[in-house]
């Protein structure tokens, strides 16, 4: 009996024309997964994403700690947007235990939030630079991003690894004089930002190469399950800060960038837009916040949630990402699930890559707003 | 505190200095010291002042120190000190060494960084000592499957190839290693070259990536080597001769970038192709094929081909500057060698001291190497510009633009050098010739 082999490894009779390539996970095209491209010629005939190799067992190593020691590793799988990771978790509880939660923590959150969301997406758009081999793109949103980082480390502590949400509000209150700093560094941030229209997205030669390259019509993006970005490129306004406002998102004044073309430039742009709507949300937020007030409710130690479940969602940085934490009157959750935005966006590459040329796939894979690390968990 | 070498004896370090010299002492004295004087006899010497110059003639300014510049200009005289040292590979790879030390703070700087610091006093100028270093120790290793003699092969003919080409770039008038008639065809034909070895270490290296990034290598320099070839028809048409050094003395009065725009500007766009540079650098492309046909390139082998990339650049922007710009040809501003040092000698004190045989270079050859060098920085700064300011782009957009565009273009530039020359405006008897 011949032993099954695991896909890539298996000798396939294809035609002899056809080339599978490795493409990671050592690759510099490729992150912490592979993928098994098959071209002709240039083209590629098929595409299988295969991740996996990063899987960590959050989920599971969730059931053993109770809800608060809980915060510091379920925050590890985006550590560059560590605040959105931790937010569905901490809304999850907060619904378990019902705990009410100050006005001035939410904004606070809300400010978090938007910084983490601005600093994964320089990262993101970093590393789509040097994906098409554009390496000023590389260098200057990883150098922008320090403005962001520093301000989350004046919020917070830490530069990447928050740990900031606790259940009934946030750990610490904000420094003293945070809130001018925080809109000097935003202003300039902006600033930087749309510089970036110069050197990158005007580009002729960006746009002749990504314009028309991995088109999701609108009615494939809701049909696989895409969120985010990808789907808001392709003409769906979906955004849970509007559709399903949590904290003070409803009282806050921002819109949603939606983009027809569904193709690989209209979703690399659309986070670029979502920073400029995150600046506009941290500056609002900043005015209506109020200057003085509790940020945190005093929980009881090892506080034990009832008979129930709760599934909670956040935008995040590569759209929506549910919790899911099942209680069986324990210290412990019975059961935490993630639901990841990077992993339903992934589930369209196979389809986008059919028939696109080889030098077409960095641009298409990581337009897709994908981080492996959280796909995996 | 924490020890670097725990076991160090200053004792033992001196004793080993000593045995490292003594030994290579040794061999220099029994082998070194016949094998260069055998060489010497063999290689055609200079004749001054009636003799031939041999070693035992060389070693005579020792006793008579005004035979020194003498003996020197004649060395400089030689085929090898041509080919070694100045217009030849030593001048070249000087400034391919300033091209990467150039490239790499420019790009920082264009990308609010710094770039290359620590090492060297000065702004991290030794940092390409420092990498060769680090590429002739590390292992060099072959892929097991892989065709030997020719991955070992390939990177030495690329850079015999570059160095090659460099020979064929008049410097100074008078100063080129191969003065040949039909300089502009062995262009050409060298050019040829580099798909081939391109192809035979992507093949030989039995590899995957480094194979795509080979063909892609093919296709793009066979299809810009034909708008290259046609660009220059222009000059070539207007000038009526093919050899270099005679295009750069037939633009003493203006340089043929003026009437030939067009072929300047596609002959810059192919050689950003041809150096596979930013936006062209498709077979290195390493988000799509790791680094494409250097993927199994290691140690020193790796460090070769980056030396013949380099030589390569220096070579093609060499060849725009002796095209279009013309050459060595400049206001002339560099100072005659003072009259009284050459008539009167130095007087220091009581001694005067006459030196025969100055100047060693005459004025119109440094000002023309100070023109060359100027106008060859200066095309290689904007060859290096569009890493800092451009994405890669796509093989069918690449071909496209070779293919269609840049062909058209290439004859749009030969019928204006025609339109000229029938004109009677330049060429052979033209008004402004």
């Amino acid at each position: 009996m011949i032993k099954e082999l695991p896909p890539g490894l298996a000798l396939q009779k294809v035609d002899e024309r056809i080339m599978t390539l490795n493409v990671g996970p050592q690759h510099p095209g490729s992150g912490h997964m592979r993928i098994i491209v098959q071209i002709d010629g240039d083209f590629i005939v098929a595409c299988d994403p295969d991740p996996g190799y990063v899987h960590r067992g959050e989920e599971k190593m969730a059931e053993y700690r109770n809800y608060i020691t809980n915060i510091p590793h379920l925050e590890r799988p985006v550590i560059h947007d560590s605040c959105n990771v931790l937010y569905p978790y901490v809304l999850g509880v907060e619904e378990l235990l019902g705990i009410e939660v100050p006005e001035r923590a939410k904004y606070i959150r809300v400010i978090a939030s938007e910084l983490n969301r601005c600093v994964y997406t320089m990262y993101w758009l970093a590393i789509y630079g040097i994906f098409l081999g554009h390496s000023t793109m590389f260098m200057w949103p990883a150098g922008d991003r320090e403005l962001l980082i520093d301000l989350l480390e004046k919020m917070t502590g830490a530069r990447v690894t928050h740990s900031h949400f606790v259940p009934g509000g946030v750990r610490n209150d904000l420094p003293p004089n945070f809130e001018d700093v925080c809109l000097r560094q935003v202003n300039y941030f902006e600033k930087r930002i749309k510089e970036y229209a110069a050197i990158f997205y005007d580009n002729p030669i960006l746009i002749a190469r990504t314009a028309n390259t991995g088109v999701l019509s609108r009615e494939d993006a809701i049909r696989l399950g895409t969120t985010g970005s990808v789907l808001r490129a392709s003409g769906v306004d979906y955004d849970l800060r509007k559709k399903e406002p949590y904290d003070v998102y409803e009282e806050l004044d921002f819109q949603t960038n939606v983009l027809k073309e569904g193709d690989s430039y209209a979703r690399s742009k659309i986070p670029w837009l979502d920073m400029m709507e995150s600046c506009r949300i941290i500056r609002h937020a900043l005015q209506k916040m109020p200057k003085s007030g509790s940020v945190r409710v005093k929980l009881k130690p090892n506080p034990k949630g009832g008979d129930d479940s709760v599934y909670k969602r956040v935008e995040s940085g590569r759209g929506s990402l549910g919790c899911y934490i099942v209680s069986d009157k324990k210290p412990e959750p019975y059961r935490v699930k993630l639901s990841v935005g990077s992993f339903r966006n992934l589930i369209a590459l196979p389809y986008l890559l059919k028939g696109e040329k080889l030098g077409n796939m960095p641009s298409v894979y990581w337009s897709l707003n994908y981080w492996p690390v959280e796909a995996d968990r | 505190m924490s020890v670097i070498a725990p076991n160090f004896k200053f004792s033992e370090f001196v004793k080993s200095i000593l045995d490292n010299a003594f030994w290579m002492l040794l061999i220099f004295v029994l082998i070194g010291l016949p094998a260069v004087f055998i060489a010497l006899f063999y290689i055609e010497m200079p004749v001054i002042d009636g003799q031939l110059l041999t070693p035992f003639l060389a070693l005579t300014w020792l006793a008579d120190p005004s035979r020194t510049i003498p003996i020197l200009k004649a060395f400089m005289s030689t085929d090898l000190f041509k080919i070694a040292a100045f217009p030849g590979f030593g001048f070249a790879a000087l400034i391919a060494a300033g091209t990467i030390f150039v490239e790499r703070k420019m790009l920082a700087k264009l990308q609010l960084r710094v770039g290359p610091f620590y090492c060297g006093k000065f702004e991290g100028i030794l940092q390409l000592m420092g990498d060769g270093l680090k590429l002739i120790s590390k292992e060099i290793i072959i892929p097991a499957k892989a065709d030997k003699p020719i991955f070992w092969a390939a990177p030495i003919l690329f850079v015999a190839t570059a160095a090659a080409f460099v020979a064929l770039i008049p410097v100074a008038p008078g100063w080129v290693v191969a003065d040949v008639d039909v300089g502009l065809i062995a262009v050409f034909a060298i050019i040829g070259f580099f798909p081939i070895i391109t192809i035979l270490s992507a093949w030989s290296s039995n590899s995957k990536f480094p194979f795509i990034g080979g063909i892609r290598a093919l296709h793009q320099m066979v299809s810009f080597e034909i708008p290259l070839i046609l660009s220059l028809l222009g000059v070539v048409i207007l000038t009526g001769t093919l050899n270099l050094s005679e295009i750069v003395v037939s633009q003493s009065n203006f340089p043929w970038i003026i009437f030939l725009p067009i072929g300047a500007i596609i002959f810059f766009i192919t050689i950003l192709a041809e150096l596979e540079r930013i936006p062209f650098d498709l077979p290195e492309a390493e988000s799509e094929i790791v680094a494409g046909w250097l993927t199994e390139f290691s140690g020193m082998i790796y460090g070769l081909v980056q030396l013949g990339t380099y030589l390569k650049l220096y070579a093609f922007a060499a060849l725009f500057v002796v095209l279009f710009l013309g050459g060595w040809t400049g206001p002339m501003i560099w100072p005659p060698f003072p009259e009284d040092i050459i008539t009167n000698g130095i007087t220091i004190g009581p001694i005067t001291a006459k030196i025969p045989g100055l100047p060693i270079f005459s004025q119109e050859m440094l000002n023309g190497v100070l023109w060359f060098v100027i106008k060859t920085v200066g095309v290689i700064f904007f060859i290096l510009l569009p890493r800092g300011v451009f994405p890669r782009i796509r093989i069918d957009m690449l071909l496209s633009l070779g293919w269609y565009k840049l062909i058209g273009l290439a004859f749009v530039n030969i019928f204006i050098a025609l339109g000229l020359l029938y004109a009677g405006v330049l060429g052979p008897g033209g008004i402004l010739q």
